[in-house]
């Protein structure tokens, strides 16, 4: 779906979204790895589960929010993606219960 | 002829629920609401419907509060209807309060037990004590999706507590008012209340009204309005922030004092009481204190993102507890003035609107006239 323009020769590294290896490279918001790796949605909202994927890349539309390494809510678009970073698409409501 | 049988000036959820327990009796009632700007602690209250902890040194104030709570339920039905089907979102299961290490128990314990001395000494017809201490466990026992802070040594459960959206509260008293036929004008500041032969007259500028019952409800500025009508009531403002977490999935079964779920989801945490005068403004230092007994308690808690902040002034009385008076002077002018308007909303509008279409105050309401400030102090 979306084709990256960095050049290829460049070194990437691995990050996990919920649990699987994906590739991305430096610079890469994670807001763009999740473009890229199918369904290329960031959450389901809290209330009505419905699907959001990252939309303004630029910190105003808060649909791109997902759990990176264990920090809830966090705005992908302003987050450098980093080797080995942990990425959760959230769905619902978010559960602390144990 | 009186334009109104009552005039209620203040529509906060106490005037509020005057003004609605009125109109329940077929009263004719204007309910009069200051400026947009004004201090208003009926939008930013806590939720709580409580009972626990409460009217330390003044026996009649537990009572009162045990009656609200036992009236709650009914209330809840007769305004959700009276509103047209409102939504008001309502929890009564009991309540608890945590207590940490095991000093903070036997202080919570040495509280409710005093409580309970002395209750039973003003009230020989006291049932069963509804509130009890548990231990850890049993705390975990009733909240077993929510893993307890080490210093958590177990909790004090009230049976008559619950919990409340205020906003729908507030917001179904307006509809209620209006739906009997009755008027809240906003935006009416009233500057004048003056007693005439069967009756007074309440003036907002140029405009003025008439009624055979006033009653001050005007929260923070009742003391103003009451002053020179032989109603000085000694009132003050204190400042509570409260904290909002984003929607979780469903943690607290039972509010826990500072600490609520909401039906959407959200936490509420609360709250602090500062003595800074009129200042709305609300301070890092204060989130800070908040997050951080939060997480003393429930440590899960601190991956839940915040998204709102606020801060209200809460109407304080020297002792912390209701004012309900009629003038001497001038009979017919009333004033209620409390900090918990939203657990006394039900004995409100059920029973004190009732006394004040009688024209008097039961003695049982003796305790609450503000004349017990005045004394003299010793130096």
């Amino acid at each position: 779906m979306f084709k990256q323009l960095t050049d290829p020769k460049e070194p990437g590294f691995q990050v996990f979204v919920d649990g699987m290896a994906v590739s991305a490279r430096p610079g890469d918001t994670v807001a763009a790895v999740l473009l890229r790796t199918p369904p290329h949605l960031a959450r389901h909202t809290p209330v009505r589960e419905s699907p959001r994927a990252p939309f303004c890349l630029m910190g105003v539309c808060f649909d791109c929010l997902a759990t990176v390494d264990d920090q809830t809510s966090v705005q992908t678009c302003l987050v450098e993606a980093r080797p080995g970073m942990r990425i959760e698409r959230p769905r619902g409501k978010l559960k602390v219960a144990q | 002829m009186a334009d109104f049988d009552a005039i209620v000036i203040g529509a906060g959820t106490v005037g509020a629920a005057i003004g609605y327990g009125l109109g329940q009796r077929k009263w004719r009632v204007l309910v009069l609401d200051g400026a947009d700007t004004d201090f208003r602690a009926a939008r930013a209250n806590f939720g709580l419907v409580w009972s626990q902890g409460k009217g330390r040194g003044m026996p009649a104030y537990q009572d009162l509060t045990k009656r609200s709570s036992d009236m709650w339920r009914e209330f809840h039905r007769e305004l959700c209807a009276s509103a047209g089907g409102a939504q008001i979102d309502y929890q009564h299961a009991g309540g608890i309060a945590f207590c940490q290490g095991d000093d903070g128990f036997e202080e919570r314990k040495a509280l409710i037990e005093a409580l309970d001395d002395e209750y039973r000494s003003a009230f020989a017809d006291a049932g069963e004590p509804d509130v009890e201490m548990l231990s850890r466990d049993q705390v975990q026992d009733l909240m077993p999706d929510l893993r307890l802070g080490n210093s958590v040594s177990g909790a004090s459960f009230g049976r008559r507590d619950g919990h409340v959206n205020p906003l729908q509260l507030l917001s179904a008293l307006h509809k209620a008012i209006q739906a009997q036929g009755n008027e809240i004008r906003g935006r009416t500041t009233v500057d004048k209340i003056r007693p005439k032969a069967g009756g007074c007259e309440v003036s907002s500028g140029d405009l003025r009204w008439q009624a055979g019952r006033v009653i001050i409800a005007a929260g923070i500025a009742s003391g103003a309005l009451g002053r020179s009508l032989g109603l000085d009531v000694p009132i003050r403002a204190q400042r509570g922030q409260v904290l909002v977490t984003q929607r979780l999935a469903p943690v607290l079964p039972l509010p826990c004092s500072g600490l609520r779920q909401t039906a959407e989801g959200t936490i509420m945490i609360g709250a602090t009481k500062e003595e800074v005068g009129a200042d709305v403004s609300v301070t890092a230092r204060a989130s800070a204190w908040l997050s951080r007994k939060t997480i003393k308690i429930a440590p899960d808690l601190a991956r839940a993102q915040l998204v709102r902040h606020w801060s209200g002034l809460r109407i304080m009385t020297p002792d912390g507890h209701p004012v309900y008076a009629q003038s001497e002077e001038h009979p017919g002018i009333f004033v209620a003035s409390c900090h918990s308007g939203v657990t006394l909303a039900a004995v409100h509008a059920d029973e004190l609107a009732g006394h004040i279409a009688a024209g008097a105050l039961p003695a049982s309401y003796n305790p609450f006239h503000h004349r017990r400030f005045d004394v003299q102090t010793a130096h």
